[in-house]
């Protein structure tokens, strides 16, 4: 308790300065988000005045003055119960299509976002850049340029959480999820694990570092020297023998992969699914599940021989893999 | 005014001179093999006083830890255990049965004017299914606790928790078939043993609230009760049904979850919302305002709670479309609420308002409460939840109606029926004095919370960035305010207990069956059953002096 | 019971909360009733799970009804919906005043059929499931095509009809009781409560084992 004291002492100068009431707003959407809140202040604060002062009111104004005394019987108007059923509605239904419309407007990244792949384990965030850099717990972002994460858990659930940036979305294991934001100034943010994760939940925390372009570029160029993610996944891609039927040459054993992210495919069971990262890790590990009706289902499972980080290196190689040209140029 | 109740008013008879429920027989085993409603429900009084006080122990410990940003007491392992060990016992053996099993099981019989609750043998069966799931819980708390949450997510829980999680869920699950056995037991009570004249629409409202919750007990409990099996299998066999690496889905068990846990709010809060409609109109002396609206927003917050579960999982990245439309259904189940509280305070409108300390709770419960619904749009609307999600918003959200809504009326209806169970009364003045220290006490312990969320403080941390510390102090310091003005009616009661002065059959000037018996009431509750021929509250209109 | 409570005379089997025996059987058979509707949303969780895990896993569901032996399921079928009958037909002979003999022999019968149905279910199916390694997480080395896929449909046929089974099981021990009160002469054509809803009980344990069948044998298309 002493160093509780002590601490508290040692606070008092910053008291003022830590007695803020907003978090720094430093994305695109954090103000759009927070203008919707200060709303909803408004409106919790206009209605708790209201039922308070209203109660305030009669009690005052209705008190018992004799014990014997009973209440007057009022009746109930229906226009009144109309009237505050009717209010209370209108407003939630402008509160719905407000927020409704940002959400549906803030979760669409836009195409030209620079993408960063994170893997949460306990307790630490793992992040890579798909020119190569890794980074445990810090993540550097230019300002002003949309960045797409895109994440996965190792172990159990996890969330990616930024509040600077108004940014949250759970890191689930076995399947990727994805948030984006545009940095609006540069500074240093909180990154947070708000899904409870295990004993060091509330240290897998880091910070997100926003610089300028330029601070950026030397960052990026100053670490030691790594292959981007997609050559790392191509390294994989030969290693696990994973070209003598998924290229061009090996004849028709296996579709061929050039171009095909993003692209809508029909697989045995009739079902249509785009090809996004979920598709194609589940075709690495349950080949089965998803073969294309052309192909015989003869590719065996990488179950347990891939790890979440090399998986996202060879994401990484299947989306550079643009067009049939560059992997005929290799 | 009817005759019939004239009639038993005539026949009362002072607690001290009569035989009453409490004097018929004597000894443990009297009370352990009773089959009255009556003592069954001071069985439970007393088994989820003591669940209230150990699981606010372990706030009051989780409290003072953060008062410092690193954690002034404990490491992080113990500190996930406390806050585990607060979440269960508060909710499942605190909150849920508390109103239901204690006031419902004591006053629903009473106040339909029936001699028992249709299955006696059945309700004591409950209270000892809920005596065994409660002692699983708390062996597994004392031989070393449980760190998951009281969420039980997977594949944390099921897969990388060492704690005892299985014995715990064992728990919860058995006090599931208690709560199940509750809610049948009184749907099926109220359906069936009404005295004769007592049609639905001149039952009291707590009487529709009790109805509305035991639907959700019965309808939601099993799957909860699934739930915690499935996943207990999956802990004790990794058979893989949440574990993603062998095809299960953890996001399933959040689903299943929450369709019971998000009903099981208003498992919390229909009770106490049903206490304070019974407390406004007594110490208004006067009818419910608007008595259909207020019946039947109780039944379409029951059935509408189970459409809106997704609002817990906006962030696990479920579908767009699956968010807009537990959104506008979360929007939806708003609006009943707010129906209530405008309803309440039209019922002070030319009341004649007195302040007794059951008021004072009623009072505070419909600001917190109001502030607490409020705050349940932030969370409903997609955008806000998205950042305040996992957050101290939530904390403090949930807590304003929680404890804010439904242990505030459980206070203020144990404060207003106490004469009515016990024939004694407790000191009006140090009750109001507590139920000011617990309202101060509470809104400083998670206004600031409020705050912290929104600047972004996720919960469950043991150890905190240290701008937050401010805030953290304050709520810290209103938590041991708010611990202090629980103890105090815990020393009065006990005292009045013994010293009390006798109360009387209607201490308040109270309308409704239970106040036309003796207190305490006798073993079958009432001498002749009565006949009922008046509405719910209809207190004579202004100028007819009693 | 109280002496407070002189209700003069009643039928057997009267409780005294009730003010007569109209009022306690109306509330028996509304109390089964909503018990069921709890049985419905319990069995509800676990046929929700099944149904979404069957769409995720189709092929390895499939694969994994192929391990189970419909003739027994189907015999099984049979034996529950006999049983049904019988009880029926006990209730029956209580309600028209038959001699105690023909009730308690309708109830015998219902519950040799349910011992029959477990038997089988024993003997047959889940011991045959432990020597072929069938059972998840305890006695497993099935290595066949859809391996973890065909484990997750065999937990949810052991939790569905192992649940199932401890209805069964319930429910015998409730008819033994009823055969019991049936011999102390506790029924009348006047007052066979009990009866009545330990047969709506035996019913719905029994249709829902109309819904496992089907639902756990015949996927796929195997017939």
């Amino acid at each position: 308790m002493m160093g509780f004291l002590q601490s508290g002492l040692d606070s008092l100068p910053g008291v003022a300065a830590m007695m803020q009431f907003k978090p720094p707003a430093a994305s695109s959407i954090a103000d759009s988000v927070d203008q919707l809140y200060l709303m909803l202040t408004g409106i919790t604060i206009f209605f708790s005045v209201l039922i308070f002062s209203i109660i305030f009111y009669f009690m005052l104004k209705y008190r018992r003055k004799s014990p014997g005394e009973s209440g007057t019987e009022t009746h109930t108007p229906m226009m009144l119960e109309l009237t505050w059923t009717i209010i209370p509605s209108l407003i939630c239904v402008v509160l719905f299509v407000w927020s409704s419309s940002l959400y549906v407007r803030n979760g669409r990244p836009p195409n030209s976002s620079t993408e960063i792949f994170v893997i949460g384990k306990q307790w630490m965030w793992h992040l890579q850049h798909p020119e190569g850099p890794r980074e445990i717990n810090e993540l550097h972002v230019p300002v002003g340029v949309p960045v797409k994460i895109t994440m996965t858990s190792q172990d159990v659930i996890h969330d990616f959480y930024i509040p600077a940036f108004r940014v949250k979305k759970d890191v689930l294991p076995g399947r990727y999820s994805q948030i984006w934001f545009q940095p609006t100034e540069t500074g240093t943010f909180h990154l947070f694990c708000a899904q409870y994760c295990g004993t060091n939940h509330s240290q897998m925390i880091g910070w997100v570092y926003v610089m300028s372009p330029t601070d950026y570029a030397t960052w990026l160029a100053g670490g030691e020297k790594t292959e981007s993610m997609a050559q790392q996944g191509e390294r994989l891609f030969s290693q696990f023998g994973c070209g003598n039927c998924h290229s061009p040459e090996a004849a028709g054993h296996a579709p061929s992969l050039a171009g095909i992210y993003g692209k809508p495919e029909k697989t045995q069971n009739g079902e249509t699914r785009v090809v996004d990262e979920d598709l194609i890790r589940q075709a690495i590990l349950v080949p089965n599940s998803v073969h294309l009706p052309n192909y015989q289902p003869i590719m065996p499972t990488y179950q347990g021989q891939i790890d979440e980080e090399q998986m996202l290196q060879l994401i990484a190689y299947v989306k550079s893999l643009g067009s049939e040209e560059r992997m005929n140029g290799k | 005014m009817s005759t019939a109740i004239a009639e038993a008013e005539i026949h009362e008879t002072p607690a001290e001179s009569g035989v009453n429920y409490l004097n018929v027989t004597y000894g443990i085993k009297s009370w352990l093999l009773t089959l009255d409603h009556k003592r069954i429900g001071l069985l439970y009084l007393g088994s989820i006083t003591l669940m209230f006080f150990v699981g606010g122990m372990a706030a009051v410990l989780m409290r003072l830890h953060l008062v410092e940003p690193q954690g002034a007491l404990f490491e992080p392992e113990t500190y996930n255990k406390m806050f585990s060990t607060h979440g269960i016992i508060m909710v499942f053996f605190f909150l849920v049965p508390s109103i239901p099993a204690t006031l419902g099981n004591f006053l629903i019989p009473l106040m339909i004017g029936a001699r028992d609750v249709a299955f006696p043998k059945l309700n004591l069966m409950s209270w000892y299914l809920y005596i065994t799931g409660a002692a699983f819980a708390l062996y597994a708390t004392l031989s070393g606790g449980v760190d998951t949450g009281w969420t039980f997510y997977p594949p944390y829980s099921s897969l990388y928790s060492h704690t005892h999680v299985v014995t715990v869920a064992l728990g919860v699950f058995i006090a599931g078939f208690s709560s199940i056995l509750t809610g049948l037991n009184f749907i099926v009570t109220i359906h069936k043993m009404r005295a004769p004249g007592m049609t639905w629409f001149r039952l009291p409202l707590f009487i529709w609230a009790m109805y509305a919750t035991s639907l959700i007990f019965v309808l939601g409990t099993p799957v909860i009760a699934i739930t915690l099996f499935l996943l207990g299998m999956e802990r004790i066999l990794h058979v893989g049904i949440f574990d993603p690496s062998v095809g299960g889905d953890p996001l399933l068990f959040q689903h299943l979850f929450w369709f019971y846990s998000h009903p099981a709010v208003y498992i919390m809060i229909l009770p106490g919302m049903g206490v304070v409609s019974e407390l406004i109109t007594a110490f208004s002396r006067k009818k419910i305002f608007g008595y259909a609206f207020v019946a039947f927003s109780s039944l379409s917050i029951a059935i509408i709670s189970f459409i809106v579960w997704g609002h817990h999982m906006f962030v696990t990245g479920q579908s767009i479309y699956a968010g807009l439309v537990f959104s506008v259904l979360s929007f939806l189940v708003a609006i009943p609420s707010a129906v209530k509280v405008f309803n309440w305070t039209a019922t002070l409108y030319k009341g004649s308002i007195s302040y007794e300390a059951p008021m004072l709770y009623a009072l505070g419960f419909i600001g917190l409460f109001t502030i607490g619904g409020l705050t349940g749009l932030f969370l409903a609307a997609l955008a806000t939840d998205v950042h305040l999600n996992g957050t101290y918003f939530i904390v403090a959200h949930f807590h304003y109606v929680m404890v804010g809504g439904a242990v505030m009326a459980y206070m203020g209806g144990l404060h207003f029926w106490w004469p009515k169970i016990t024939g004694r009364l407790y000191p009006d003045l140090w009750a109001r004095i507590a139920a000011a220290i617990i309202f101060i006490g509470f809104n400083l312990t998670f206004f600031p919370q409020f705050v912290l969320g929104y600047l972004g403080m996720p919960r469950r941390y043991a150890i905190y960035p240290s701008e937050f510390q401010v805030l953290n102090v304050m709520s810290s310091a209103g938590a041991s305010i708010l611990g202090i003005g629980y103890i105090i009616p815990l020393i009065y009661f006990i005292w009045s207990m013994r010293y009390g002065p006798p109360a009387g059959p209607n201490p308040w000037g109270a309308k409704g069956l239970e106040w036309t018996t003796q207190s305490p009431p006798l073993t079958e509750n009432f001498e002749t059953i009565p006949i009922v021929t008046e509405d719910a509250y209809n207190y004579p209109s202004e100028g007819a002096h009693v | 019971m109280s002496d407070l409570a002189t209700h003069g005379a009643h039928p057997q089997g009267f409780a005294h909360q009730f003010e007569d025996i109209e009022q306690q059987r109306d509330a028996g058979r509304l109390g089964m009733w909503v018990f069921l509707v709890t049985e419905i949303l319990f069995f509800g969780g676990m046929f929700t799970s099944y149904t979404i895990y069957r769409a995720l896993h189709l092929e390895s569901f499939v694969q994994g009804s192929h391990q189970l032996i419909v003739k027994f399921g189907a015999t099984n079928t049979a034996v529950l919906i006999l049983s049904s009958l019988t009880m029926a037909l006990a209730i029956r002979a209580a309600q028209t005043g038959k001699k105690k003999g023909q009730i308690i022999f309708w109830l015998i019968l219902t519950m040799i059929l349910g011992a029959a149905f477990i038997g089988i279910k024993l003997r047959f199916e889940w011991y045959r499931d432990y020597t072929e390694g069938l059972i998840p997480g305890v006695h497993w080395f099935y290595n066949g095509p859809h391996a973890p896929g065909v484990k997750m449909f065999m937990c949810f046929y052991f939790f569905m009809t192992g649940l199932h089974a401890i209805h069964m099981v319930v429910g015998l021990g409730l008819l033994t009781v009823l055969v019991i009160m049936t011999a102390r002469n506790k029924f009348s054509a006047e007052y066979y409560s009990p009866l009545e809803i330990s047969g709506l009980y035996w019913h719905f344990v029994d249709i829902v084992w109309i819904f496992l069948f089907p639902l756990l044998y015949l996927i796929g298309g195997r017939y």
